[in-house]
C-alpha cells in the first residue's frame, strides 16, 4: 500500500486525487471553520439558531473588537509573549551549553547524565505540581510571569539538551580537533566554531519551545492567579465561562488565542518540521 | 592524527595561562546551568513529591505523617478507579492516531501542485493549544447548537448529549485529542516516507508485491524510527490528557471524565480540595505508570547509542 | 548564567516593589470580578476613604472562580488586610489555621451584636467573631408568573400542590423545571431546601456537621421526595450538559417555568428577555408539616488576615462595612439583603419577598458549600448529579457519601 507517485497514474486517477485533496482538506478542518465562520457572526443569527449557515450578518470587527476591549485578552496575549520568549531564550541557552558538554567530552557520567534529562522531560507534570507550587511560593515568585519562566525555563532543557545533543554530535568532530590543534580555547571554540554551525538547531528549537511554551495550560493554572500574569490559554478557559452561550465571542477569542503559533508555525514551517522530526528518521 | 592531537592537547594544556578553561573543568562548566535549574525544578520534586505522599496536608497547616496511609485510601476510591480505568482506555484509544497518522500521511505522500500548503494545514490542529481545541470540540458536542446535534437533526437521528453523559464522555475527549495528535504522528511519518528508499519498493513491485503485504514487509521496516516516535509521544500525550479534560468537561458529569492527571490536581489543588499528600500519592502512581514507558525509551536510546559509538 | 542572575535580581526587584507599595496602606483583595460586585466594591471603598481620608487602599481584584483557591495561597504566603469571603463552616479551616484574626472587639465596640445579630451565629467560632457580614440574598423557586396565570396554576404551598403544578405543566408541554448542573452546585440547592423542609434545620446542620450517616433512613426520604421529580421528567434533562446560566434560555423560551436558584438569577432571567412581571418568587413549599421555618440565605463577608499588617486600618474597615450607611450603599448596587437593621433594604419585589420569608425564618442556612467542609461537599454534589441521572443507583450513592464522612470528619 505504498502509493505510486500519482504523476504515473492514469489521468482520471490523478484529477480524483487532486479533487479528493480540497475535501478532505474541509472536513479535516471543519471545526476550525465552523469556529472562524461563527467568530464572524452576529448575535442575531445565534439567537435565530443559525449556527451553521452562511452568517446573516457580519460582525467581523465588531466581535473582533468586542473581545478586545471588554475582555483582557489583549493583556493575556501580552503576558503569554512575556513568557514564552524569555523561556525560549534561556532554555535554547543553556541547552547549547549541556548538549555541547554532552556531545563534545568523554567523562564517566556523561551517559547518565544524558538519560537524566531525556527521562526527565517524559515525567508527568503531576508529580512535580505541588513541590514546585510550594517552591514558587518561597521564592515570592507565585503569581508572577517569572515564576512561570524559571520553570518552563528548567523543564524544556531537557527536550532542548536532548535535541542539541543529536544534533552537535552529528557535526564533523575533525572541525573541533583542529581547533584545538590551532591553540583555540575551549569557551572560544564553543562560541566561534560550533556556535555559528548551530544555527538551524537553534532555529527549529525556538519555533518548537514557542509552541509548546505558549500553548501550556497546566503550569499557567499552577502557578498563576491574577489576570495581570494570566498567559493567554489559561485566560481564554476562564472566559469560556465568562461568556457563557455568547459564542462568536468565545470563537473570537479561540482564533485570538491561537493566531501566534499559527504565525509562528507558518513562517518556519521548514524548522518546525525538521525539529519535530529529528529522530523520527534517524531514532 | 589522533595521536598528535593527543600530544598537542597535553602540550597546550601545560602551556595554558590559567585563565583558559581547561578540557577537564570546560563540560562542568558548560553542564552545570542546564543542571541545576533541571535538578532544583525536574529531579528533586519528583523525590519531594514521593515524601509528600506519606502525609497528610492541606497546603496550609502542619504536615502530618500518615505512612502509607494515602495508597491505603487510594485502594478503596471509586474516584481513583475511575481516573485509572479512564487513563486505560485514553492509552488504548488514543494509540489510533498512530495508524490514522500514517494513512493520512500515506495520502498525502505526493507531489502535486500545493501539496505543501496542504499538508501544513493538515499540520495545523497540532499548533493550536488544547484549550482551543477543547473549546471547539465542546461546542462541536453541544446539545443545543453543536454541529453533531445539527448533523443528527438533518438525518433524524437523536445525538446524544455526548459530554454530559457518562457512556460517551470519556470517547468524546477522547476523539477531540485525536485530532492534533493524528496530525502529529501524520507529520512523523511524512518525515519518514521521505526517506523510504525508491529502489527497494520498485523492486518489490516487480516481485509483486501489493497493497497490504507491501505496506506490512517493504514500507513499515523502513518506517521503524517514525513509528515508534509516534508511539512514544501518543504515550505520553495519552497520560498526560489534563488541558481537554479540563476544559471540556471539568472531569464530569459527576467525576465520570477524570483521569489521574486531572484527578490529581482537583484533590491538591482546586476549589474543593487542598489534600496534598493525597494529590501526591496519585502523582506517584501516574508516575510509576509513566516510568515503565520511560524506561523503555531511555533503554533503547542507550543500545542505539552504544551502538553508535 | 546570567539568565538566572538577572532572574534572580529580578524576583529581588519585585519583593522589594511589593513591599513599598505595602507601607501605610490598606491592601485589600475580594472576588468581585463580576460588574455588579465590582461597582458595589468601589463604592464601599469610596465610603471608607471618605470617612477615614489618612488611609490610602490598595485593591487587589481576582476572579471569581480561581479565587477560591488563590486566596489559600495568599493568606500564607502574602497576606493583605482584608479579604473577601464567605461565612459558616467555609471559613472554619482559615480560623483553625490561625490564618483569620479574631474581631470580636470589633462587634463588641460597634454593637454589632444587635445590629448584625442575625448573622452572629454564621460569623462565630469557639464564641469569638471572624469577620463582618456584608450582605445575604434568599434562595427558594423563581418562576413563570405568566405562564402560572395563563395555565391557571395556584402558587403552590405544599409538596403535593407543587407536584400537581408540575402535572399541568407537563401536560402543557412544559418541563416544569429548568436546571444546569454543569458546576453542580446548583443542585444542593434542592438538596439544601428538601433536606430543610423534610428534616427541618436542626438535622440538616447535623448532617453537614458529619453528626448524621448518610446511609441515615431520615436522608434517604429526602431523596424519595427528590425521586417524585426526578422519575416524573419534572426536571430539565441533559442539565450535566449546561452552566446554570445556560438553562436560563429554555425558561426564557417558556419550555420551563420553574428553577431553584438564588436571587442573582433575576438578572440573568431580566438580561435574556423576561419583564419583571412575567417572573416572581416563592418560598420553597411545604413537605413536613408543623416543622419551624428555615431558609437558605448565604452570607458574604469580609475578613481580616492574622497576618495583615495594617490591622488598625483593617479594623476600622470592618467598623464602617457593619454600617448601616455601608450596607444599604453596597446592597442596593448589589441587589441583596443588608445584614444591618440600620441598613434599609433596596426597593425591588425580589428583596422584599425575600425579605418577607426570611424574617420569619428561625434557622438560615448557608448552602451546602459552605455549610458542609469542602471536600464533603464536593463528592456530596457529585453524588446529587449523579442521583438526578440515575436514581437507581441512590444506595451506592449514599454509600459512597458516608465513607467519605468517616474519613472527613474522622468518625468511626
Amino acid at each position: 500500500m505504498f502509493p505510486r507517485p500519482i504523476a504515473k497514474a492514469r489521468p482520471a486517477v490523478r484529477v480524483a486525487y487532486k479533487a479528493s485533496l480540497p475535501v478532505a482538506l474541509l472536513v479535516w478542518l471543519l471545526p476550525l471553520v465552523a469556529v472562524a465562520l461563527t467568530s464572524i457572526r452576529g448575535a442575531g443569527d445565534l439567537a435565530r439558531g443559525n449556527y451553521w449557515g452562511w452568517p446573516g450578518e457580519f460582525d467581523l470587527v465588531q466581535n473582533y473588537r468586542a473581545v478586545f476591549v471588554t475582555s483582557p485578552i489583549g493583556l493575556f496575549i501580552l503576558n503569554s509573549f512575556r513568557i514564552t520568549v524569555p523561556v525560549v531564550a534561556a532554555s535554547v541557552a543553556l541547552a547549547c551549553m549541556a548538549g555541547y558538554a554532552l556531545a563534545v567530552y568523554r567523562f564517566r557520567a556523561n551517559s547518565w547524565l544524558f538519560f537524566l534529562f531525556v527521562g526527565g522531560n517524559f515525567v508527568p507534570f503531576q508529580i512535580l505540581m505541588v513541590p514546585v507550587r510550594d517552591l514558587t511560593l518561597r521564592l515570592g515568585l507565585y503569581d508572577t510571569t517569572l515564576g512561570l519562566i524559571l520553570f518552563h525555563s528548567a523543564f524544556q532543557t531537557g527536550f532542548c539538551t536532548l535535541f542539541m545533543r543529536n544534533f552537535i554530535s552529528s557535526l564533523p568532530h575533525e572541525l573541533i580537533e583542529a581547533a584545538r590543534v590551532e591553540g583555540v580555547g575551549e569557551w572560544s571554540i564553543f562560541l566561534r566554531v560550533v556556535m555559528p554551525l548551530m544555527r538551524p538547531a537553534i532555529a527549529a528549537l525556538s519555533v518548537l519551545i514557542f509552541t509548546f511554551v505558549w500553548n501550556d495550560y497546566f503550569w499557567a493554572l499552577v502557578l498563576i492567579q491574577g489576570n495581570h500574569a494570566m498567559p493567554v490559554t489559561a485566560g481564554l478557559n476562564a472566559l469560556n465561562g465568562e461568556w457563557v452561550s455568547a459564542w462568536n465571542l468565545v470563537s473570537a477569542g479561540a482564533i485570538v488565542a491561537a493566531m501566534p503559533p499559527v504565525a509562528m508555525f507558518f513562517l518556519m514551517q521548514k524548522h518546525f518540521i525538521a525539529g519535530l522530526t529529528l529522530g523520527a528518521t534517524k531514532g | 592524527m589522533t595521536t598528535t592531537t593527543a600530544d598537542i592537547a597535553t602540550t597546550d594544556w601545560r602551556a595554558q595561562p590559567r585563565r583558559r578553561l581547561s578540557r577537564r573543568v570546560a563540560p562542568a562548566l558548560f553542564l552545570a546551568p542546564a543542571l541545576l535549574m533541571f535538578l532544583v525544578y525536574v529531579i528533586a520534586p519528583i523525590f519531594a513529591s514521593m515524601r509528600i505522599s506519606l502525609y497528610d496536608w492541606d497546603g496550609v497547616g502542619k504536615m502530618t505523617f500518615v505512612g502509607l496511609g494515602n495508597y491505603r485510601e487510594l485502594l478503596g476510591d471509586d474516584a481513583f478507579y475511575t481516573s485509572l480505568k479512564n487513563n486505560v482506555l485514553w492509552l488504548v484509544l488514543y494509540m489510533l492516531a498512530v495508524p490514522a497518522g500514517l494513512a493520512v500521511a500515506l495520502y498525502l505522500n505526493q507531489s502535486v501542485r500545493g501539496i505543501r500548503l496542504v499538508k501544513s494545514l493538515f499540520f495545523f490542529p497540532f499548533v493550536i493549544s488544547q484549550v482551543v481545541v477543547g473549546v471547539v470540540f465542546g461546542w462541536f458536542y453541544d446539545p443545543q447548537f453543536g454541529i453533531l446535534h445539527s448533523i443528527g437533526k438533518l438525518l433524524g437521528v437523536a445525538t446524544p448529549a455526548v459530554l454530559a453523559d457518562e457512556r460517551y464522555v470519556t470517547y468524546g475527549i477522547i476523539a477531540a485529542g485525536l485530532w492534533p495528535q493524528t496530525a502529529y504522528c501524520m507529520i512523523l511519518y511524512l518525515t519518514g516516507l521521505n526517506n523510504v528508499s525508491p529502489d527497494q519498493v520498485e523492486a518489490a513491485r516487480i516481485d509483486g508485491a501489493k497493497g497490504l503485504r507491501m505496506l506490512r514487509h517493504v514500507v513499515l521496516p523502513q518506517l521503524g524510527p517514525a513509528t515508534f516516535i509516534a508511539v512514544v509521544v501518543t504515550v505520553i500525550g495519552a497520560l498526560r490528557s489534563f488541558d481537554l479534560v479540563s476544559t471540556m468537561t471539568h472531569g464530569g458529569p459527576y467525576g465520570s471524565s477524570r483521569v489521574l492527571a486531572f484527578y490529581m490536581y482537583e484533590e491538591a489543588l482546586s476549589e474543593y480540595g487542598y489534600r496534598m499528600g493525597y494529590g501526591a500519592a496519585i502523582a506517584v502512581v501516574l508516575f510509576a505508570i509513566m516510568m515503565v514507558y520511560i524506561s523503555i525509551f531511555v533503554v533503547r536510546m542507550i543500545r542505539q547509542d552504544r551502538g553508535k559509538r | 548564567m546570567k539568565n538566572f542572575r538577572a532572574g534572580l535580581m529580578a524576583s529581588a526587584f519585585i519583593l522589594a516593589g511589593a513591599v513599598s507599595a505595602l507601607a501605610g496602606t490598606l491592601v485589600i483583595n475580594t472576588d468581585t470580578s463580576d460588574p455588579a460586585p465590582k461597582k458595589a466594591m468601589q463604592a464601599l471603598i469610596d465610603g471608607f476613604k471618605a470617612k477615614n481620608p489618612g488611609v490610602d487602599v490598595k485593591w487587589n481584584v481576582f476572579d471569581h472562580e480561581g479565587y477560591k483557591s488563590a486566596i489559600r495561597n495568599f493568606l500564607t504566603a502574602d497576606p493583605p488586610d482584608i479579604v473577601s469571603w464567605y461565612a459558616g463552616n467555609r471559613m472554619a479551616p482559615f480560623v483553625k489555621a490561625g490564618l483569620f484574626a479574631d474581631v470580636s472587639d470589633v462587634w463588641k465596640a460597634q454593637g454589632f451584636d444587635k445590629t448584625l445579630g442575625s448573622a452572629l451565629s454564621a460569623m462565630t467560632i469557639d464564641g469569638k467573631q471572624w469577620g463582618v457580614p456584608q450582605s445575604y440574598y434568599q434562595w427558594g423557586i423563581y418562576y413563570r408568573s405568566d405562564i402560572f396565570k395563563k395555565l391557571g396554576i395556584a402558587t403552590p404551598k405544599t409538596w403535593d400542590e407543587l407536584l400537581a403544578a408540575c402535572a399541568t405543566l407537563k401536560k402543557n408541554g412544559i418541563t416544569p423545571f429548568s436546571l444546569g448542573s454543569k458546576a453542580l452546585w446548583p443542585t444542593a440547592g434542592w438538596f439544601d431546601y428538601l433536606d430543610l423542609r423534610v428534616n427541618g434545620y436542626a438535622f440538616h446542620m447535623d448532617l453537614t456537621n458529619g453528626k448524621i450517616p448518610w446511609t441515615d433512613p431520615r436522608v434517604k426520604a429526602v431523596f424519595a421526595k427528590w425521586d417524585d421529580m426526578v422519575k416524573n421528567g419534572y426536571i430539565m434533562a441533559d442539565h450535566p450538559a449546561f452552566d446554570w446560566q445556560e438553562a436560563v434560555p429554555q425558561m426564557v423560551q417558556g419550555k420551563t417555568a420553574m428553577y431553584v436558584m438564588g436571587n442573582f438569577a433575576v438578572a440573568v432571567m431580566e438580561q435574556g428577555g423576561l419583564k419583571a412581571d412575567q417572573i416572581d418568587f416563592m418560598p420553597f413549599p411545604t413537605i413536613t408539616p408543623g416543622l419551624p421555618p428555615a431558609e437558605e440565605a448565604p452570607i458574604d463577608s469580609f475578613h481580616i488576615p492574622a497576618k495583615a499588617k495594617d490591622m488598625a486600618d483593617a479594623k476600622k474597615f470592618l467598623a464602617y462595612l457593619g454600617s448601616g450607611e455601608a450596607q444599604t450603599k453596597i446592597n442596593d448596587i448589589l441587589g441583596q439583603l443588608p445584614i444591618s437593621t440600620d441598613a434599609k433594604v433596596g426597593d425591588d419585589k425580589f428583596l422584599k419577598a425575600g425579605l418577607a420569608v426570611l424574617s420569619k425564618a428561625q434557622g438560615v442556612a448557608q448552602f451546602f458549600d459552605r455549610d458542609a467542609p469542602a471536600d464533603m461537599a464536593k463528592i456530596g454534589m457529585e453524588g446529587f448529579q449523579e442521583f438526578l441521572v440515575h436514581p437507581d443507583h441512590l444506595d451506592a450513592i449514599l454509600a459512597r457519601l458516608e465513607a467519605a464522612r468517616k474519613r472527613i470528619y474522622k468518625v468511626n
